[in-house]
């Protein structure tokens, strides 16, 4: 950065050059510019996108403070959640629990799936490894397209393709996993220390013996690391697919909000709570572990 | 590297002389059982989530939809794509922005008091523990579920998914928060003490200039974040891209699903872009 000023001639930014930066005469006779400050226009172009924001989503505070009873009559129920869903009752515990292990097996499922997909695929995009720059943007690009994608919005393509049930909520699972892992491992394949790998190749190994034996165990840790962090966010979006019938406990939330049983959502989002935290505090300590 | 040497040295004492390259191959940490059980656990997981996910093979008009979907994106309605209207994809697209917006700034603010309260250097260790928990409940709660609450005090309008996004934001918000104010360098408030600075000028001059960057990122990080969750909030009726998109695939309007897929994919990339580049700025100072 600093090379290239001194290199060509300094062009100020835009805004300095509309309006003009103070001058400054030290006493010891230096002069130092005091650029006028960005504040007053960054406010005015937040007020201005907040109030067009405003206008376009019709916000209405008085609403809330009009009806906000309802929220608390509605979280009030869900923190009263229904006991009989843990055991007290055959039917609902069992109804309970199999949409639960569902959600559980739709996202280890997906998770390893997705995360075992995305290694090559990250291999292939990472620019230290693959010289080929067409393919490197080639597969940067379908990246960039998958990970727009919302889970849902895949989950109900999977669902209108595959039927309902939980194998469309793994795909979409894995659709999710594959893009977010592999981005997040290609910007880590490209922070490793390239030395070994160029010593295995003038030993006369190939690419992939030389990526297998020199590269695999820099990368191993931040791998697994990412893949238990996808899992952890794979739980959460797997309790959700459900609601575009791709199985799991959406089906359930889907079915308690539409007869307004909140006691029962209270029930499922108290086995979702346990489930989350479970697996969250399990993941973290695997992860410290790894780095 | 120095302590792998040394446990090296100390079980070659006897021999009492440097280590051959045969010797020291033939001592190499051996971790290959702990990778056995690694695959073993993984591969049992496997299985047992396997038993319930089963492949029933493609839906009666499975291949009509994979078709369908797959010529509606190459054949998008152009018609629709620049229509400027309320059904066109820019006046959904600049919905689904401005809800984000919304939500994210309203987010952010009220993440504020939430995370000094929840930070235990700053308040007793009680007070923490509780916001702490409030906190993890919110963050739990899907924003989906939020947004059926919501949908019940705001009627399904545009105005639900800002405050469920107001309010979803603010679990993670304030867990990124918390870190910051936690690094918060106590050094530069003592020199600021030292030079005679009153409780105002140490906040201004020594809290201040070193949160708000990491404010302003997390925010900016989370606003990326809410834009995708704001396309899928449609689909209960919270308004932006969502509800349009769900109505067309529901009634196999390929060419409308590819317009308004098209317009999000784009939308997306953009900003993804614009906030890396601001938070790349911002984390150089």
């Amino acid at each position: 950065m600093k090379k290239k000023t001194s290199d060509t001639a300094y062009r100020e930014p835009l805004f300095d050059r509309i309006f003009k930066p103070r001058t400054i005469t030290l006493p010891n006779g230096h002069t130092v510019k005091k650029p006028v400050s960005r504040v007053p226009l960054i406010t005015v172009i937040v007020i201005a996108v907040i109030l067009v924001s405003a206008k376009v989503t019709e916000f209405d505070f008085g609403i809330i403070l009009k009806r906000g009873y309802q929220l608390g009559y509605i979280l009030g129920r869900i923190f009263h959640p229904d006991w009989s869903y843990f055991g007290a009752d055959p039917a609902n515990t069992s109804k309970l629990f199999s949409a639960l292990l569902d959600t559980i097996k739709m996202s280890v499922l997906g998770s390893v799936i997705g995360a075992t997909l995305a290694l090559p695929i990250a291999v292939l995009s990472s620019t230290n490894i693959n010289k080929n720059g067409i393919v490197v943007w080639f597969f940067r690009i379908l990246l960039m397209v998958v990970r727009t994608l919302p889970t849902l919005i895949i989950a109900k393509f999977a669902a209108l393709i595959f039927g309902l049930g939980t194998f469309a909520g793994t795909v979409a699972i894995v659709v999710f996993t594959f893009g977010v892992v592999a981005k997040m491992m290609y910007e880590s394949i490209e922070t490793i220390d390239m030395g070994a790998f160029e010593a295995s190749e003038s030993f006369g190994a190939n690419k992939f013996q030389a990526f297998w034996n020199a590269c695999m165990p820099q990368i191993l840790p931040t791998y697994l690391s990412y893949c238990l962090y996808s899992l952890e966010m794979n739980i959460r979006a797997a309790a959700i697919l459900g609601y575009v019938g791709a199985g799991g406990l959406g089906i359930l939330i889907n079915e308690f909000i539409g007869w307004r049983d909140y006691e029962s959502l209270g029930a499922v989002l108290l086995a979702l709570f346990v489930v989350v935290f479970i697996i969250e505090n399990t993941s973290q300590y695997l992860r410290k572990k790894l780095s | 590297m120095a302590k792998e040497k040394k446990t090296l040295s100390t079980n070659h004492l006897s021999t009492n002389h440097p280590l051959t390259i045969e010797e020291a191959y033939a001592s190499r940490p051996r971790l290959w059982w702990i990778y056995t059980l690694i695959i073993l656990i993984v591969a049992a997981l496997l299985g047992w989530s396997g038993t319930s996910i089963t492949y029933k093979g493609l839906a009666t008009k499975g291949i009509t939809i994979a078709q369908g979907v797959g010529y509606g994106l190459i054949h998008p309605d152009t018609n629709l794509l620049f229509n400027l209207t309320n059904e066109g994809v820019p006046f959904q697209l600049l919905q689904t922005v401005a809800i984000a917006v919304l939500g994210t700034l309203i987010g952010g603010i009220l993440a504020i008091p939430f995370s000094f309260l929840a930070c235990d250097k700053i308040v007793p260790k009680w007070v923490s523990v509780i916001f702490r928990a409030v906190i993890l409940g919110i963050r739990t709660i899907p924003s989906l579920v939020w947004a059926l609450v919501w949908i019940r005090v705001t009627g399904p309008n545009a105005f639900c998914g800002v405050v469920t996004q107001s309010v979803c934001s603010i679990g993670m918000i304030c867990k990124m928060y918390i870190n910051a104010i936690e690094d918060i360098d106590k050094n530069i408030l003592e020199s600021l003490d030292a030079a005679g600075c009153n409780g105002f000028q140490k906040i201004r001059y020594g809290v201040l200039p070193q949160i708000i960057p990491n404010f302003i990122s997390t925010v900016i990080y989370r606003f990326d974040i809410n834009v995708k969750d704001a396309t899928t909030l449609g689909i209960v009726g919270a308004g932006g891209i969502g509800a349009a998109l769900i109505q067309c695939m529901n009634s196999s309007r390929w060419s409308m699903v590819g317009a308004y897929l098209c317009g999000m994919i784009v939308l997306m990339i953009f900003i993804e872009i614009f906030s890396t580049k601001i938070r790349t700025r911002l984390a150089r100072g």
